[in-house]
C-alpha cells in the first residue's frame, strides 16, 4: 500500500508536549460535542452498547479473580491499568489513522473504556479495606493503582506513537 | 440473569456518563476535567451506599453495571497524563488529588447512608 511519506521528523523538544494534536478530555470535544446544545442519538447508541460490553469485561475479570477480604483486589487492578494502556493506544489511533470516523472514539474510548474501567470501585474498595483495619493494603492498592495506571497511559500513548509515526519506507533494506 | 443486569446497567451507566460529561463540560470554556470529575465523584457515593447495605441484584445493576460504567479510571488517567504532557503539572496533581479525595469522601458519606438507611 502505497502510503505518502512524511519525511524525516525532528526529535520532539523534551519540553514541549509530545503530542500537540491529542485533546486533553477522549469523551467530550468541543466541535462535536459543546457549543449548541444537541444530542447524537448514534453516539449516545454507541457509547451505550460500548459501555455494556466494556461492564461485561470487567465483571468476567471480576469473576475469574475474586479476592479475599483484607486482600489486594487484583481484578480490579488489573483492569483499570489494562483500560488506561487502551486509551492511550487508541487516542493516538483516533487522531493519526481514523481522523474523520465520528462513532470510533464514542464507541471504543467512552463505552467499553469507560465501561471496563472503574473509579467507583476503586475508592470504594480502598474504603472498605481501611474500615476493615487493612490500612496498609489500602494505601499499596490506592497507590499502585494511580501509579501504575498513569504509567500505562504514558507507555500506550509513546508506543503507538512510535509505531503509527515510523516512516513506512526507511527501513526497507 | 447477572449477565443481563451488568448489561443493562454498563448501558444505562455509560451513556449517563457521555450526557453528564457533555453537561458539564458545556458550562465552562477550560481544559479542567469536571465532567471526569463530577461522574467519578457520584458513582463513588452510589456505589458507597449500595455495596454493603443492598440486595445481591442491587449490588450487580447499580454497583458493577451503572456505577462501574458511569466512573472511570481510564479517561481519569488520560487526562491527567495529558495535563502533565501540556506542562499544566499543577493542575494534573490537582485532578488527582481532588478526585481521590472527594471520590473517597464521597464512598464514605455513600456508605454511612447506606448503613443509615
Amino acid at each position: 500500500m502505497p502510503a505518502p511519506d512524511p519525511g524525516p521528523e525532528p526529535d520532539p523538544e523534551p519540553d514541549r508536549d509530545p503530542f500537540p494534536g491529542l485533546p486533553v478530555d477522549p469523551d467530550v470535544t468541543r466541535e462535536a460535542d459543546v457549543g449548541p446544545p444537541r444530542i447524537h442519538g448514534a453516539v449516545v447508541g454507541v457509547v451505550a452498547l460500548g459501555g455494556a460490553l466494556g461492564s461485561t469485561a470487567r465483571w468476567a475479570v471480576a469473576e475469574a479473580l475474586p479476592h479475599a477480604s483484607g486482600r489486594l483486589p487484583w481484578a480490579t487492578l488489573l483492569t483499570n491499568v489494562v483500560g488506561c494502556a487502551l486509551i492511550g493506544v487508541l487516542m493516538v489511533l483516533v487522531v493519526e489513522r481514523w481522523p474523520g470516523r465520528r462513532l470510533v472514539r464514542p464507541f471504543l474510548g467512552t463505552g467499553i473504556l469507560g465501561g471496563f474501567t472503574t473509579f467507583s470501585t476503586y475508592v470504594v474498595d480502598t474504603r472498605t479495606l481501611v474500615a476493615t483495619g487493612h490500612a496498609a493494603v489500602a494505601t499499596a492498592y490506592l497507590l499502585g493503582t494511580l501509579v501504575a495506571g498513569l504509567l500505562a497511559v504514558v507507555v500506550g500513548l509513546r508506543l503507538t506513537e512510535r509505531l503509527v509515526r515510523r516512516p513506512t519506507g526507511r527501513t526497507a533494506p | 440473569m447477572t449477565l443481563l443486569l451488568v448489561l443493562l446497567g454498563g448501558a444505562v451507566g455509560a451513556s449517563a456518563r457521555y450526557l453528564t460529561d457533555v453537561t458539564v463540560q458545556r458550562r465552562h470554556g477550560t481544559d479542567v476535567p469536571w465532567g471526569t470529575w463530577t461522574v467519578n465523584v457520584l458513582g463513588s457515593f452510589v456505589l458507597g451506599v449500595v455495596a454493603e447495605s443492598g440486595p445481591h441484584w442491587v449490588l450487580i445493576l447499580v454497583g458493577t453495571g451503572f456505577c462501574g460504567a458511569l466512573t472511570t479510571f481510564s479517561t481519569f488517567g488520560y487526562e491527567t497524563v495529558r495535563l502533565r504532557e501540556q506542562g499544566r503539572s499543577g493542575l494534573a496533581a490537582a485532578n488527582v488529588a481532588g478526585s481521590l479525595a472527594v471520590g473517597l469522601l464521597a464512598a464514605v458519606l455513600g456508605w454511612w447512608l447506606g448503613t443509615a438507611l
